[in-house]
């Protein structure tokens, strides 16, 4: 999205969207490029909401902003996006200001931003965190119709294994700051090729597993999560692994393709993965 | 037959909210007639949504709410009637969030000496002994008692707060949702201690979570709770094989698992979104999302039924196992 702060920055690398290069693309354009090409939702509705502006406006703006629209059409356009999204009487609610809503129907308004311009990529962070469950499954359930419908892609960041399982077609694992494994959603959980995705895997207390083969000892992944000040060298998952071996604490591993199609379709990053 | 190490009888607690100026006083119902027991050594686990009332009812087993009807008796007695400081050495609480629960300005010698001292324990050796101790059954090392809570990670802090939790010797302990602040790859470590613990111990607890994959793997018996009122209670089997409230189902079939993918049956899904505690809907609270909701649900409470020994649901369709 080009909203590193400093002090980050991006210290190399390209991000290309749909063939074009965007890191070194300068602030203007990045504007006309978020919320119009790439949308995203953020983890906390009621933070990420504008509190002092009624949500109709929030959406219409997408609108006014990025496709020359007026405010009156721009308003109609937002109470069309209100019904898309299934908030109850739109033509009311367009009005409404954010603490007039309850958190999944802020969801719902976020979901209606990001989507209004029927952008090519949406990133949703976390999108269902702060919910409930049950609304929960509503608002993945509405966001992968809605995506579904625009041809739009979602790059999902979760920590939610189960929603990642049922949402997702290609799954990537990130441990201190590197992909350590991706995979097809469904090959990275039958079958993880990393030490780690294979504890996180392992360490998930399942629903039905208790009546198949009793109250077990929960697998653990041993020791913390290493301080981004002081990432191990060599592998960085090596002091929680139960396969380090001398060369994991000296040599970073490479990536290692399991997919005939392409080094990045599917690969993993373990000097003993399997 | 056990006795009963906690009993709750149609506890209800209830907040005025509002000023007669601005638009009236309205009573908030945060628990209506909760009624269920926890016998010594078992895992009692509690589920329901944000606003359900999971917690309010949490700071009323811990007395610190006065219920405003009903009677929660602790070993047989009833708890107004206890004085505070016997209540504390009964039950303790382990909370969510680990950053926010520990006293950023005590070392973990002092969380940990402060309520023994409070509760008379003034030898200098045995309080050194027992924080000792407590700190190597939390998997902590004896060097951490004079560190910050700042030096810590969140799986460490969790233990320090399970520690305090612990040391006067709790026969009962609530723990309000004690993974969900905590990474992925730090919560089956936390788990496992506490179930540790329970067995050594002889703990028992009162699991406040909304994980179910956790509230099953955990729990000896679960109550659902909806809208401040327990809509399905039953062994953790029955609860989880066998639900016979369509809200219980609907959780379940919330929660996607990573393994059966959307396995999940569309109809048992619930619509919409929790009704306000300050409104709730006539008859029973959970009619205007649910799937079986026919003419009579929207005027008749439902009541907490048998439908077999030990579990019972709040539905007047609680035969239907469709």
């Amino acid at each position: 999205m080009g909203l590193l702060k400093r002090p980050l920055s991006l210290a190399s690398g390209r991000i290309v969207l749909d063939g074009q290069e965007i890191q070194d693309a300068p602030p203007a354009e990045m504007r006309r490029l978020r919320g119009k090409r790439v949308g995203m939702i953020f983890q906390e509705p009621m933070t990420a909401l504008n509190p002092l502006s009624p949500v109709g406006r929030q959406i219409a703006e997408m609108f006014v902003l990025h496709e020359d629209a007026g405010w009156s059409e721009a308003m109609d356009r937002a109470e069309e996006a209100l019904r898309q999204v299934r908030v109850p009487s739109p033509e009311r609610r367009i009005r409404d200001y954010p603490h007039q809503l309850s958190g999944g129907m802020r969801q719902r308004v976020m979901v209606a931003i990001a989507l209004a311009c029927s952008p090519e990529l949406l990133i949703a962070d976390e999108p269902t965190t702060a919910l409930d469950v049950t609304v929960q499954a509503e608002i993945i359930d509405l966001m992968a119709e809605l995506c579904a419908a625009k041809g739009t892609a979602i790059l999902m960041i979760s920590h939610d294994l189960g929603l990642v399982a049922n949402m997702c077609r290609r799954v990537a694992v990130m441990y201190a700051g590197r992909i350590v494994e991706a995979q097809p959603a469904e090959a990275i959980f039958a079958n993880p090729q990393h030490p780690y995705t294979q504890g996180l895997v392992d360490s998930l207390p399942r629903l039905g597993e208790r009546a198949r083969r009793g109250q077990q000892r929960l697998r653990e992944i041993a020791g913390v999560v290493p301080s981004i000040q002081a990432y191990p060298a060599g592998c960085r998952f090596n002091p929680r692994c139960l396969r380090a071996t001398d060369v994991c604490l000296s040599v970073p591993p490479e990536i290692t393709s399991l997919s005939a199609d392409g080094p990045m379709q599917a690969f993993v990053r373990c000097h003993h993965h399997g | 037959m056990a006795e009963p190490l906690l009993e709750l009888d149609d506890v209800a607690v209830h907040f005025k909210v509002g000023s007669a100026l601005a638009g009236g006083v309205h009573t908030l119902k945060a628990v209506d007639g909760v009624t269920f027991d926890v016998k010594p050594g078992e895992c009692l686990g509690l589920v329901g949504e944000s606003g359900c009332g999971k917690s309010t009812l949490a700071l009323a087993i811990m007395g610190l709410i006065p219920p405003t009807h009903g009677h929660i008796a602790l070993d047989g007695r009833d708890l107004a009637k206890r004085q505070r400081l016997e209540t504390a050495r009964t039950v303790q609480m382990v909370f969510q969030d680990p950053y926010a629960s520990l006293n950023p300005r005590q070392t973990v010698r002092r969380t940990l000496a402060d309520p023994l001292r409070l509760h008379g324990v003034t030898d200098k050796a045995e309080v050194a002994a027992r924080v000792a101790d407590m700190l190597a059954r939390v998997g902590l090392r004896p060097e951490h008692a004079d560190r910050y809570p700042h030096e810590f990670s969140g799986g460490q802090r969790q233990r320090i707060g399970i520690a305090r939790a612990l040391i006067l010797k709790p026969k009962l302990v609530i723990c309000d949702e004690p993974v969900s602040a905590l990474d992925v790859s730090i919560r089956a470590q936390i788990i496992n201690l506490l179930l540790e613990l329970k067995d050594e111990l002889g703990l028992a607890y009162i699991m406040i979570s909304h994980d179910l994959g956790v509230v099953e793997h955990v729990s000896d018996r679960v109550a659902v709770m909806y809208l401040g009122r327990i809509v399905e209670q039953g062994g953790w089997q029955e609860i989880f094989e066998d639900p016979r409230h369509p809200y219980t189902r609907a959780l379940i079939a919330a929660i996607p698992d990573p393994f059966h993918r959307a396995a999940v049956s569309a109809g048992a899904k619930a619509k919409g979104e929790i009704a306000s505690a300050l409104a709730p809907p006539p008859g029973c609270h959970f009619h205007p999302r649910c799937p079986l909701r026919a003419e009579r649900c929207t005027i008749e409470v439902p009541t907490l039924d048998a439908v077999a020994a030990g579990h019972r649901a709040a539905c007047h369709f609680r035969e239907r196992t469709d």
